[in-house]
């Protein structure tokens, strides 16, 4: 059985992001890129269950500008055997043609399972997986914090992270997996790999070849910072903050 | 104006409550009937006055919950002229009693749909998703909304998949009925968005934005009509996905997402044990508790008590935070909660930049103090 990953490009999650004045959008030139950290998870995932013979090969897939080749030799440098590339230009991608572009991949490649992270930490959407999902008539197992393949009958066993607890679902293969923080801890990519990581294929294709078209029934109008916190102040005693609580925010 | 009249009332079933309403409404379109220039074809006024929304609803012991009441709230900043379906699903006796709740809970709710069969007892995406697109096919409305609840966020991307259009999540505000701002970057940035495609118009809204309608208990007599769903088609349909079973976290405490005070712990409290001295607290304050992404990790809590980017997003009036540092993640979670509150032992935290109050202080001396004193200031 392949597994693809569905990865993504994003500004690092340790950076402070700054709105541009133009309120055009997020300032993301000579910013720190990386992996979002959802997708790491999802390849992660996918290269334990390889290592567990329960998978033959992993592809991983970014959609997004040639700079995305930078994201795709990280997950090949992790472990993926192979990767592709839709090279969608400068244009921005929303989620639901990302899904119609992961359904013309998944229907190329024919994978048993598709990882992806459960939102990429720029956009907040949440929303791919599903959308894939839903597109190829697959079942999902979303916010996946365990999941437990059994090749034989083809089902896959998806511990999920909800709002009251912990939920398990059972679902048949070919199936969608988005990711949740605790699923797993990604592991680095060691220098030998990085190194190997460069002789490995990776397939270029446009969306215009997928046949998808990147038009969009959402439009961004404008990007802001949102309001400013007014300053704090520092306390010195535990009566001082029970007397402000009481007599200035009047929140006990 | 009869043109208008039949189209209005095409493809829909009519039903009693909206027959009344839909009367009036026609007499308001006629009083009101703006100048040709105005709206030049009779199809935008349609699309001016026809504004239909599906709320899909979540409910628990017999009531809808607080953040489906939010997404009704959401569907009125819509429009005040917005005909609002609420939709439940499940079986057995709390489904009816919850249907109870949902029509006479909020004046503006004109329709409760009730989906009754086992597969919809447990949110199960495939079978939800397929019913909101049933429910779209028959009815076709201008909106579809829930609360961006796990169960919202799984359902309703895959419903608009299938629907071929792009939803758009975690609201935060309604400009204007197509206009809508939602956080990006863990909140460090607002977007303005606006959706161009065709009905239904898919989202989902952060609840804490919009508070849940205030209950009522005089609009029992003016309730609205109940009405099954046909669901008869989805239990012949082989399931692609089965629900096993759900380990809950059985808690006493408030809702950490509606509650009023959060409490709050870090990697700080060092052990599961030190927890308790927190959970005592929120006792003391009626309060819920609440963890970061480093005490979930270390097996402190359970994960969803976790709130940051990720996690769950709170807004109460009182948040209090020990021992957390304000990650980026963090703070995505709950900057927005009305009065804020951080002891850490370290002043440069970043958490002190956006408290209104600080203590730089050990919070295994200041818990215990705020337990002390908490309960003299409650008797005052």
């Amino acid at each position: 059985m392949k597994i693809l990953v569905a990865v993504k490009r994003v500004v690092d999650y340790a950076v402070k992001i700054r709105v541009k004045p133009d309120k055009s959008g997020v300032e993301t030139n000579n910013v720190k890129m990386s992996m979002n950290p959802f997708c790491e998870i999802a390849m992660e995932e996918a290269l334990r269950m390889k290592e567990a013979s329960a998978a033959s090969e992993v592809i991983a897939v970014s959609i997004g500008p040639p700079q995305c080749t930078e994201t795709l030799r990280t997950a090949l440098a992790m472990g993926a055997d192979r990767a592709v590339h839709v090279d969608a230009g400068t244009s921005t991608v929303y989620p639901l043609s990302v899904a119609k572009i992961l359904r013309a991949i998944v229907e190329l490649e024919k994978p048993g399972l598709l990882i992806l992270g459960k939102q990429a930490i720029d956009d907040d959407c949440n929303q791919t997986g599903q959308m894939v999902a839903g597109l190829l008539k697959w079942p999902q197992g979303t916010f996946a914090s365990k999941v437990i393949l059994d090749k034989e009958r083809q089902v896959a066993t998806v511990e999920r992270e909800v709002d009251g607890g912990l939920e398990t679902i059972s679902i048949d293969l070919p199936a969608v997996i988005t990711t949740d923080l605790r699923l797993n801890q990604p592991r680095y990519a060691t220098l030998p790999n990085i190194m190997k990581a460069k002789s490995k294929l990776i397939k270029k294709f446009t969306p215009e070849e997928l046949k998808v078209e990147l038009s969009s029934d959402v439009e961004v109008v404008q990007v802001t910072e949102p309001p400013k916190r007014k300053a704090g102040m520092i306390l010195s005693s535990v009566d001082e903050l029970l007397d402000k609580l009481k007599n200035e925010a009047r929140v006990l | 104006m009869n043109f208008l009249a039949n189209l209005s009332g095409n493809g829909r079933r009519v039903i009693p409550g909206l027959a009344s309403y839909r009367a009036l409404r026609n007499c308001r379109f006629s009083l009101l009937s703006p100048s040709p220039t105005q709206y030049p074809s009779p199809f935008s006024r349609l699309v001016r006055f026809c504004i239909s929304t599906l709320v899909i609803g979540e409910h628990e012991d017999g009531f809808v919950k607080p953040s489906t009441l939010s997404a009704v709230t959401a569907a009125r900043a819509i429009s005040q002229d917005n005909i609002i379906s609420i939709l439940l699903g499940g079986s057995g006796s709390t489904l009816g009693k919850a249907a109870l709740h949902a029509a006479s809970v909020h004046p503006l709710i004109s329709q409760v749909l009730v989906a009754d069969a086992d597969i919809f007892r447990n949110p199960l995406a495939e079978p939800w998703a397929e019913l909101v697109h049933m429910l779209h096919q028959k009815s076709g409305y201008t909106y579809i909304i829930s609360a961006s609840s796990t169960f919202g966020k799984n359902v309703l991307p895959r419903a608009a998949a299938i629907l071929d259009v792009s939803p758009v999540t975690d609201i935060i505000e309604i400009s204007e009925p197509h206009l809508f701002v939602r956080p990006i970057y863990a909140g460090n940035a607002l977007c303005t968005v606006r959706y161009t495609g065709s009905d239904p118009c898919v989202m989902t809204i952060r609840s804490t934005s919009f508070s849940p309608p205030s209950c009522s208990t005089d609009v029992v007599s003016n309730a609205a009509p109940i009405s099954q769903v046909d669901v008869s088609n989805f239990n012949k349909e082989k399931q692609k996905s089965r629900w096993l079973k759900l380990n809950s976290q059985n808690t006493e405490r408030p809702d950490l997402g509606s509650a009023q005070v959060v409490v709050t712990g870090g990697r700080a409290l060092k052990n599961a044990e030190n927890f308790k001295l927190l959970e005592k607290l929120a006792e003391k304050l009626g309060a819920a508790v609440g963890a970061t992404r480093a005490a979930v990790d270390a097996g402190f809590v359970a994960n969803d008590l976790q709130v940051g980017q990720t996690g769950k997003i709170v807004a109460p009036e009182l948040y209090m935070a020990f021992g957390v540092s304000g990650a980026i993640q963090h703070l995505a979670g709950m900057r927005d909660s009305k009065v804020i509150v951080a002891v850490n032992k370290d002043p440069d935290a970043p958490i002190f930049q956006v408290a209104d109050y600080g203590l730089v202080a050990d919070l295994f001396e200041v818990i215990p103090e705020l337990i002390e004193k908490l309960p003299e200031k409650k008797r005052l």
